[in-house]
């Protein structure tokens, strides 16, 4: 066959069965991997770990699909709508490793799960209400999980150590897009320097969960590795770092603990009513 | 004789059809036993959403050829590199007007923040090295937006990855 449209090649046969269109009929993330737990380690605590990360990406993921079609320049559109898409594969093989242990599939986890049981911190929830607060809450976020990503390969699950590898890739270039972009906006107009600075104070008191102990973690990230990458970028903006304490909990329980803010139960709403009102539903 | 590597090798990237899988180095192993064919395949980027239907192409046409009882396995480690496109892949990246991945970075210790505009790669069209970034993100995950300032195309580019 002619290969002057190669395009024209993913159709040259469509036997029974045979299919290149995407669609449903996902299949495990995990598909092919070996995911035994390694001796010695607690699979309950491993699958506690791995819900918690993959939460907070499937969330956070979704908030930044909201800002598809709303963003100020195509160029920013394709930015967004790609670390979202980065950070839902993150979610996927998270939930995948994490429902393994637990007899669950990642649509079960990620759609039939109730608001009290998703363990994302709640920064991954937080609705931007304008470009500045997505630009630093992504800062924030990605500088965090970056750090963190980085010392998970050394963790004991092999599975868990190979997703972070992988991750940590793509989170250098969401790190890197979200730096630029306080930079600009906090070096930019008196405007956008304002609005920079009210959406670190917006921000501040959530960057505080990121931190707290977690029993299960696998790897530790030192505030202070994160901090000098703040620092960096907040000294570059011209910004201030906001004076602000951790966002309370409720009886010191936070988003680890399934306890949210009121933004959750409406993430949660758009994202799972459709798997809800047509359990069988494809396309 | 067509070995059940040539075949592998051969199934079009959905994304990038010009390139093979091999050339773009997700191709990682093709073991043929008594027992049938296993093929190791790898993500690009955690979000791939391509990987289901390159399961089914190598599968596929495995079974077209005459190979039966096809594994198609995935490996995630080591993570893929832009460094594993091929001579070939470049070769084809270009000629399709999309610039090649200039080398990944090698680092030990903490993982540098950027805050300027990266290098940009020579203009695929015209050849002229005045071209500047114009997005981190293009259509796809693994390519960035450019420009031109000479022939004023705008092109994509392989990240370094």
């Amino acid at each position: 066959m002619s290969t002057d449209n190669p395009y024209d090649l993913l159709g040259e046969d469509h036997d029974d069965g045979h299919r290149w269109a995407f669609g449903t009929g996902f299949t495990d993330p995990l598909e092919g991997i070996d995911t035994s737990v390694p001796d010695g380690l607690d699979a309950g605590a491993l699958a506690r770990y791995c819900l918690a990360l993959g939460d907070d990406a499937l969330i956070y993921s979704h908030r930044l699909q909201q800002w598809v079609t709303r963003m100020p320049e195509l160029e920013e559109e394709t930015a967004i709508a790609n670390i979202a898409l980065d950070l839902l594969g993150q979610a996927r093989m998270l939930l995948a490793r994490a429902g393994g242990i637990l007899g669950q599939t990642e649509d079960e986890l990620a759609f039939f799960r109730a608001e009290q049981d998703f363990r994302n911190v709640r920064l991954a929830e937080h609705e931007d209400r304008d470009f500045a607060e997505l630009a630093g809450r992504l800062l924030i976020f990605s500088t965090w999980r970056l750090a963190l990503f980085e010392q998970l390969p050394a963790a004991p699950d092999p599975v868990l150590a190979a997703i972070a590898a992988k991750g940590a890739k793509e989170l250098t270039y969401h790190r890197d897009y979200a730096a630029q972009w306080v930079i600009r906006l906090g070096d930019g107009t008196a405007l956008s320097h304002e609005r920079m600075q009210n959406a670190l104070t917006t921000l501040w008191p959530l960057a505080g969960e990121l931190f707290r102990p977690d029993p299960d973690a696998l790897a530790h990230v030192e505030p202070a590795a994160v901090d000098a990458v703040l620092d960096t970028v907040l000294a570059t903006a011209g910004l201030d770092r906001p004076d602000a304490a951790p966002l309370a909990g409720v009886s010191d329980r936070t988003g680890r603990d399934g306890v949210h803010t009121e933004a959750m139960g409406y993430v949660l709403a758009e994202l799972q009513s459709q798997a809800r009102a047509y359990p069988d539903a494809t396309w | 004789m067509v070995t059940a590597l040539d075949v592998a090798a051969g199934t079009p990237d959905p994304e990038l059809p010009m390139l093979t899988v091999a050339d773009l180095g997700i191709l990682r192993a093709v073991d043929v036993t008594a027992g049938g064919v296993t093929v190791t395949i790898t993500p690009t980027y955690s979000g791939c959403p391509a990987m289901p239907e390159i399961r089914a192409d190598v599968r596929h046409r495995l079974e077209v050829a005459g190979f039966g009882q096809v594994t198609v396995r995935t490996k995630l480690a080591p993570p893929w590199s832009s460094d594993w496109i091929t001579a070939e892949g470049h070769r084809k990246l270009a000629a399709a007007g999309i610039a090649p991945p200039s080398p990944a970075a090698r680092r030990t210790g903490p993982i540098p923040l950027t805050l300027g505009l990266p290098a940009s790669p020579p203009c695929p069209q015209c050849g002229s090295p005045r071209t500047q970034r114009t997005a981190a993100f293009s259509a796809t995950a693994c390519k960035s937006l450019h420009r031109c300032q000479d022939c004023g195309e705008p092109f994509e580019a392989v990240k370094a990855l």
